[in-house]
């Protein structure tokens, strides 16, 4: 075990994991973190806090982590490489890890001028592969990047995003091997809406054996509407929303229900594919939906390895 | 290339207040090439602020010049005469010309007229791109000529974000993606291998992270004999 | 009132010359000003007539597609843009500067701008300088 933490040990024992993503709220107020971790407990095996995401000030990940914690769900934090220089970057995991944050994922970060700091300055110091390097050398070698040794290595179970929907299509693949071979134990994907992309990335990656070296978990993305459907379509970026899914969400009678469906077929398609080994369900800003779709995809209940947790406040 | 453009004039009549005689210097170099601090550029303003001082009978004498290069203290050294009895200079050359022209007249208030932009090559007439970080650790070699650290909004060394859809950057459909460039230019030269050396964390030391940076080239430098001969180092 | 008119040598001249000659009356504000080619003019140019008193300034080229070196009267076109919008970061209003492509026997249609350029200087008021 590199980290013990729930995720990993679901994963190693060759369990469909389920994680599941919270967005740290635009306030002090840790209550709709505290609230989020009620309704999803129980729902998946660990819960992606967001860093400040589409580079808005939010909530920190490490902060919200510690939240999740004291409530007793595992938290994967998210660290972008927009805010961060090497120095806070490895200081920053230091102190995750010593809250008893066990799952890091590496990402670069949407850039600041989707967000609102756009006149802030970037710091991309490093890159999300240059970040696992970096983070894969303090846990296994007890070093920060440099050389230096820590006294006590990190606990970390390192995870990396995919988004098979950008381009150069035929380079994605190879992107995620260098990101496994830097590091990534896991790795989340882009919402998929187009499954025959999908497959054809999965087939590149089983290919080339990545789905033997790390954990790929398939991210999904419930939809309420039609208009949240154009939304993803249009405005975020590297993303890919078929015409189709847009169709069927607008002609329903329940687009709300009929995303939840659409939902739970995609999952059980996912699951059905060689070499995926979990379900990342980003349900932005409709966090309280993720049990009910877990429970529609025959995902409950969850594999109890509650003992691998190990943090401070709950021991 | 060094890119600059011209401030806005609102901008550089507040920054005038309380001066009287003012000389305009441009520069022929790079930002004449930009259409930024040329002698064109210099005549233009030069009259946009002489009709403003007329329109506001501010009294304004504004005289005006163009250097060889700004940024060479032998050829800056050419406003010696201009500045007398002046109070204020623009400089309409880069930040570098501006920054030599001060250090070289101490007495009078040079006042940047541009916006120094990046280092890059004109497009076409009229439209010029950012090239190069000046990061002093080249990597074209691996990057199949094409600079990753200027050209990508993230600077990353090691392949396109998930942001890059159809060739272009995520930060504007306007911008191509850096690293779709490098991917394509590496296909044609049959090099794509280079997408999967992974490189890792970059000294940033060579770049301004480090400090400002001083490059001595010791073979060059002129002796104290050498600089009698020529007529005295100034 | 005066109306500065920046005119070409060849049509802009001339149709200037054409008007005259077929009796087109016109303001007598209007002072023509003769360049080699509108291709010649410099956004400085239209500064100095403002700041020299002018009202207002017409600059005046050959039809497009018909300029005698080929695209000067279209650079012209670009540098009144471009002193539109100096002048408006001066505070003078953008429309006190104008281009006009008249074809050398048109002096009817010279006749016209300058009564035009006229409307607008009775409407905007004097120029930004009085001499």
């Amino acid at each position: 075990m590199r980290s013990g933490s729930n995720l990993e040990k679901v994963l190693e024992d060759g369990r469909f994991a389920v994680t599941a993503e919270i967005g740290p709220p635009r306030s002090a107020d840790p209550e709709p973190i505290r609230k989020h971790a009620r309704d999803m407990k129980g729902s998946a095996d660990a819960f992606n806090l967001t860093d400040n995401q589409t580079a808005i000030v939010r909530l920190s990940s490490i902060a919200s982590g510690v939240v999740c914690l004291q409530e007793g769900i595992e938290p994967v934090i998210q660290m972008t490489c927009r805010d961060r220089n090497r120095i806070a970057m490895q200081s920053d995991v230091l102190g995750a890890s010593a809250l008893g944050i066990r799952n890091v994922l590496c990402i670069s970060g949407d850039h600041q001028v989707f967000g609102n700091q756009k006149e802030a300055k970037n710091v991309y110091d490093v890159d999300p592969v240059q970040q696992l390097m970096m983070f894969r050398k303090m846990r296994d070698e007890a070093q920060v990047w440099g050389g230096d040794k820590l006294e006590e290595a990190p606990k970390l179970f390192l995870g990396a995003a995919a988004n098979p929907f950008a381009d150069p299509f035929e380079y994605r693949v190879r992107r995620l091997s260098k990101k496994i071979n830097a590091g990534a134990d896991f790795v989340q994907t882009q919402a998929i809406y187009d499954m025959d992309r999908f497959e054809r990335w999965m087939a590149q990656a089983r290919e080339l054996g990545l789905h033997e070296k790390a954990h790929i978990i398939a991210g999904v993305m419930p939809l309420r509407s039609h208009k949240a459907a154009m939304y993803m379509k249009n405005k975020v970026s590297g993303m890919i929303v078929p015409d189709a899914v847009v169709d069927r969400l607008r002609t329903a009678a329940d687009p709300k229900a009929e995303g939840v469906k659409l939902c739970v077929e995609q999952i059980e398609h996912l699951m059905s594919i060689e070499g995926v080994h979990g379900v990342h369900i980003m349900a932005v800003a409709w966090e309280e939906i993720v049990p009910r779709i877990v429970r529609d995809a025959g995902l409950l209940p969850r594999p109890s390895v509650r003992e691998a947790i190990v943090h401070p406040y709950h021991s | 290339m060094i890119i600059a453009e011209q401030k806005g004039i609102e901008e550089l009549i507040g920054i005038l207040e309380g001066h009287k005689d003012i000389l305009v210097v441009g520069c022929r170099s790079c930002v004449a090439i930009c259409l930024a601090g040329g002698e064109k550029e210099v005549g233009v303003l030069s009259e946009a602020l002489r009709l403003h001082s007329d329109m506001r009978s501010k009294g304004w004498n504004i005289s005006e010049v163009t250097l060889e290069r700004a940024c060479e203290k032998e050829w800056a050294y050419e406003l010696d005469q201009l500045v007398e009895g002046k109070d204020c200079v623009i400089s309409l050359a880069c930040g570098v010309g501006a920054q030599v022209i001060q250090e070289l007249f101490p007495d009078v208030r040079v006042v940047p007229g541009l916006n120094t932009s990046n280092m890059g090559a004109p497009e076409e007439q009229g439209v010029y791109n950012e090239k190069c970080g000046g990061c002093g650790d080249c990597v074209l070699h691996l990057t199949g000529g094409i600079c990753p650290i200027a050209r990508c909004a993230k600077s990353l060394l090691n392949g396109p974000c998930g942001g890059s859809q159809e060739g272009k950057c995520e930060i504007d459909p306007e911008v191509p993606c850096a690293w779709d460039q490098i991917y394509h230019s590496l296909e044609k030269l049959g090099r794509l291998e280079l997408m999967d050396v992974p490189i890792p964390p970059k000294d940033w030391g060579p770049s301004r992270s480090g400090g400002p940076r001083k490059m001595v080239r010791s073979e060059a430098i002129l002796t104290d004999e050498q600089n009698r001969m020529k007529g005295g180092k100034r | 009132m005066r109306i500065i008119a920046l005119v070409c040598s060849f049509c802009g001249y001339a149709s200037a010359d054409m008007a005259g000659v077929t009796g087109q009356s016109y303001p007598a504000s209007v002072v023509p000003v003769r360049m080699p080619c509108t291709g010649r003019l410099d956004v400085s140019h239209i500064l100095s007539a403002f700041r020299n008193g002018a009202d207002a300034v017409m600059v005046v080229g050959c039809l497009e597609g018909n300029c005698n070196y080929q695209y000067g009267n279209i650079e012209a076109r670009k540098r009144v843009e471009q002193a539109r919008g100096i002048l408006a970061q001066l505070g003078i209003d953008g429309e006190r500067v104008e281009m006009f492509n008249i074809a050398s026997n048109q002096g009817w249609r010279f006749a016209e701008a300058v009564k035009e350029m006229e409307g607008r200087v009775l409407r905007l008021g004097p120029g930004p300088v009085r001499r």
